[in-house]
């Protein structure tokens, strides 16, 4: 039986790069095949080829071992090919019946949608493979998870069998990504066969059947989870040797830099988000936050910064009362912030590299005296930045949107650290970002540590909590469960802690 | 991160983002012109007559629709620059006998362009200067009947000023009137998050009532004749000169808009205040997040682009009519809108785009009385140029164009709010 899918030496070239380098990929029939590298890597362009979005310049693909040319979408799904894309194509009003059959509607008296039998339709599919959803529930209400069940029904209501999930674990929960897998296992044993694009090794490791690397547009190679290991699957994304521990000495910590007390916080739709933490962080030591995303992590973090009104207690900065204090009184008390999400609020996609390195002490000197911007000066630090920062940027004028994820966020990284600060607050500082700029981002922040910073340091990812904090606080609901040392947590206790669960003892 | 993968033109040299830049307003005038030109057809009866029997005589049909557009425009570019050869004939017999007289006709359509160009300069930096805070300042012309009503004041109540210091007062009391009007706007926004397209658009009908009322009352010339309500004229020690003996009309204010040019230039561009109101205006939550006060910008900014839009008006005023009278405008505040997106939202596109409006609308009045085309066809050019540069894809695609312009999002988000 030939493989259920083939590209034979895609390649793709866009002005300046190539983005695929005589791609070679089979995809057998009840297949999980990872695709794994770093962002840039081209692992999307050759999805989005697949999909009929870019057409190839060189390069067979043949689906069933026929030979194919796919040339839009349609096409696509004509050939069973369906994806699920890391940015949901969902219409937020309207129920889930309706999104899976919007484009393929069927009608019913020549003139009415036949909701009714869509609706039957995606029942049964459900059933069929274990996928919970409710065909009457509006899109807009449903969680991020089930949001992608839709996506995933609504390929399987076409009738693809073979499925394209670009980053489906990008946006979910732990507890979602294990529903996911279950899905995908469920899918795979009734003979879909599914591509699994990703750039987390342990998920990878997990979940696919073989998995494919990936580096500058190249295959690098493909192996069995059984055959490798994440250090050696690390190595072949980078191209050297990576240090997936990170190597830091104790902690010496000093005075509260940080002491939040009692605080609490509303969201934009005025629920309580946050409800009484109090919380201190010393200088000279790192307190992580973890906890599953939408926990009040969010609020919390705004809250300190001044970007969100504070509803009740107080939060003292190296002793000075800062609750009600704006974001610039907050940042002049020297404070680095490195925001959740950094495309949205840590820089202006349109500016230069250089002026969002100098986004928030433009108005400072030496950058401006009186209104007067002083370019020069501006420049001349920016060259300083990026240098010291490894910032991979042709020039300190480049706009900051044609720049990776991982040199945006040096971008952010060298601006905060490049001031004198005693207090990071840094959310989620390593999403979405390659391995590579992980390790990278994390030897910063223990850098930082050891002279002295405190460190309050949020995230979602347990690993990166567990390797970087010497105190962690679990949040549940808007409060601190437990505050443990690093070296009580083992991930069973955390675990319990973030669904809400106090452990015995 | 589909983002990353995506290829990226920002490597390409200065003067070649340069042309690009002018690639397509240039080609959406032409196109826009292009169109137009079915309209001119489409208003001419003899054009018509001949198209009626265009299947016993096709070729006559033909040539007269070529004749026609050929004339259109030719009296529109007349009416606009001048005509070359009695320019040249004009300035040889200047040299030759010294007579001015017959040479300042020769120059009367240019200096028209230019002087029709000054509010469209103003009123464009006002829209522009709006763009780049993420405002959509729609109420231009209100803010221009302001300013002109202000400065009309001022310019002939106060007595006994000498020139150097009345001119200045007059034309900052109007600016002064204009930033204080949209920065009602502007404050309505930041506080209570009000639309500012909305509250702009009404302060129009505001002003334009207001106006009406002035005219009709307090500012009410007494004895005067016409139609039209007129105020009192304003003292000469209030003008802005005229730069040639008459009948030319360019006067100084041109170059106040030139200066003014470079002035929103070098604010926008080489202060922190402007740099503020860009940052607030590309990404608002990144300027909250590097502490910068976003209601204090939105109404800065407001406050500045009604200022900018008062000056076409005290400029009309000091420059050109000497008087406030109902409707002086012929819709200048409306034209910037598109004036200031031909313009790419910078204040060099906008002194380009306003020579061009200005053009456009002076050798307008020739092309009526020369070639018998209605004035209204500039507005049709005018539009198509809007829509062409609005829907900068009908461009690209049909001039096989690469590259994307950054414009289009801010004005998405002008609407977003």
């Amino acid at each position: 039986m030939p493989p259920i899918l083939e590209l034979d030496g895609i390649t793709k070239r866009f002005p300046g790069v190539l983005a695929n380098d005589h791609i070679c990929l089979t995809l057998e029939s009840g297949e999980i095949h990872a695709l794994l590298g770093e962002n840039g890597a081209g692992k999307t362009t050759l999805m989005n080829i697949l999909y009929g979005l870019y057409h190839p310049d060189g390069g067979r693909i043949l689906v069933r071992g026929k030979e194919v040319k796919i040339d839009t979408p349609n096409e696509a799904i004509r050939l069973g090919i369906g994806m699920v894309h890391q940015h949901f194509m969902l219409v937020p009003p309207f129920t889930v019946t309706e999104n899976v059959m919007l484009g393929v509607e069927t009608i019913k008296n020549g003139l009415f949608l036949d909701r009714e039998s869509v609706a039957a339709r995606i029942r049964e599919i459900s059933q069929q493979y274990g996928i919970q959803i409710e065909p009457g529930a509006y899109v807009k209400d449903l969680s991020v998870g089930a949001q992608q069940r839709v996506e995933i029904v609504k390929i399987l209501y076409r009738q693809a069998d073979i499925l394209i999930l670009d980053e489906p674990t990008a946006v979910l929960t732990p507890q979602e990504v294990e529903d996911l897998f279950q899905v995908i296992r469920e899918l795979v044993a009734r003979g879909v066969s599914v591509i699994f694009i990703s750039h987390k090794l342990k998920e990878v490791m997990s979940i696919a059947d073989r998995i494919t690397v990936l580096r500058d547009g190249r295959v690098v190679g493909t192996t069995r989870p059984a055959e490798t290991s994440p250090a050696a699957l690390a190595q072949m994304m980078v191209g050297r040797e990576v240090i997936l521990t990170v190597d830091k000495k104790p902690a010496q910590p000093g005075d509260v830099v940080l002491d939040v007390n009692d605080l609490q916080v509303f969201d934009d739709r005025q629920q309580v988000k946050v409800e009484g933490v109090s919380l201190q962080v010393r200088a000279g030591e790192i307190l992580g936050i973890a906890g599953v995303q939408g926990n009040g992590q969010t609020e919390f973090v705004e809250a300190l910064t001044g970007l969100r009104a504070v509803a009740g207690g107080t939060v003292r900065i190296l002793g000075r009362e800062t609750t009600r204090a704006s974001p610039r009184r907050i940042l002049e008390t020297g404070v680095a912030h490195v925001p959740e999400d950094r495309q949205r609020d840590g820089l202006v996609l349109t500016y230069s590299v250089a002026d969002n390195l100098a986004l928030n002490t433009y108005y400072l000197p030496p950058f401006a005296s009186g209104i007067q911007l002083h370019e020069r000066a501006i420049f001349a630090s920016a060259g300083e930045l990026v240098k010291q920062f490894d910032i991979r940027t042709p020039s300190i004028q480049t706009l900051v949107s044609s720049l990776s994820g991982g040199n945006q966020q040096k971008v952010i990284v060298a601006r905060e650290f490049a001031r004198p600060i005693k207090l990071l607050i840094a959310s989620q500082p390593t999403r979405g970002l390659d391995v590579g700029s992980i390790e990278y981002i994390h030897q910063r922040l223990v850098e930082k540590r050891d002279q002295g910073c405190a460190i309050l340091l949020v995230s979602p990812e347990l690993d990166e909590i567990m390797s970087l904090s010497d105190r962690i606080a679990v949040m549940y609901r808007g409060k601190i469960m437990d505050t443990l040392p690093a070296e009580q947590a083992t991930l069973e206790k955390l675990g319990l802690l973030m669904a809400g669960v106090q452990p015995e003892g | 991160m589909k983002m990353e993968e995506q290829p990226q033109t920002r490597s390409m040299p200065g003067w070649q983002r340069a042309l690009n830049a002018l690639a397509l307003p240039v080609l959406a005038l032409f196109s826009a012109l292009l169109l137009s030109a079915i309209f001119i057809l489409g208003s001419d009866p003899v054009v018509l007559t001949a198209y009626a029997k265009f299947l016993s005589d096709p070729g006559a049909a033909l040539g007269i629709s070529w004749k026609t557009i050929v004339d259109a425009y030719h009296a529109l570019f007349i009416g606009a620059l001048g005509d070359p050869a009695v320019v040249s004939k004009e300035l040889s017999e200047y040299f030759a006998t010294g007579d001015t007289k017959d040479l300042t006709l020769a120059f009367y359509p240019i200096t028209e362009s230019l002087v029709t160009a000054t509010p469209y300069i103003f009123a464009g930096l006002a829209v522009a200067l709006g763009f780049k805070c993420g405002l959509f300042n729609i109420g231009a012309e209100g803010q221009i009947y302001v300013g002109a009503a202000t400065a009309a004041f001022v310019g002939y109540s106060v007595e006994g000023l000498p020139w150097v210091i009345h001119m200045p007062l007059t034309f900052l009391a109007g600016t002064l009137a204009g930033a204080v009007w949209a920065g009602l706007a502007g404050f309505l926004k930041a506080v209570r998050g009000a639309h500012e397209v909305i509250n702009t658009m009404m302060l129009n009908y505001v002003a334009f009532n207001l106006v009406h009322f002035l005219l009709n009352g307090p500012m009410k010339r007494g004895g005067a004749t016409g139609h039209i309500p007129i105020s009192r004229n304003i003292l000469e020690s209030a003008y802005f000169p005229a730069v040639f003996p008459e009948p030319l009309r360019f006067h100084f204010g041109f170059f106040v808009a030139l200066l003014v040019a470079v002035g929103v230039w070098w604010f926008l561009w080489k202060t922190t205040l402007g740099f503020e109101i860009r940052t607030v205006g590309a990404n608002p939550r990144a300027g909250r997040y590097a502490g910068i006060n976003i209601s204090r910008n939105f109404i800065l900014a407001m406050a500045l682009s009604g200022a900018l839009a008062a000056m076409a008006g005290a400029g009309e005023v000091m420059g050109l009519n000497h008087n406030l009278a109902e409707g002086f405008s012929p819709g200048y505040g409306f034209d910037s809108i598109a004036l200031a997106m031909l313009g790419g939202g910078h204040p060099l596109g906008v002194v380009l785009a306003a020579l061009l409006f200005g053009t456009l609308r002076a050798g307008a009045t020739k092309m009526q009385s020369l070639a018998g085309i209605p004035i209204d066809i500039i507005s049709i050019v005018q539009a198509f140029v809007i829509m062409f540069v609005a829907a900068p894809k009908i461009i690209r695609w049909v001039y096989r164009l690469k590259g994307e312009g950054g414009f289009e999002t801010v004005l998405m988000r002008g609407w977003g709010g």
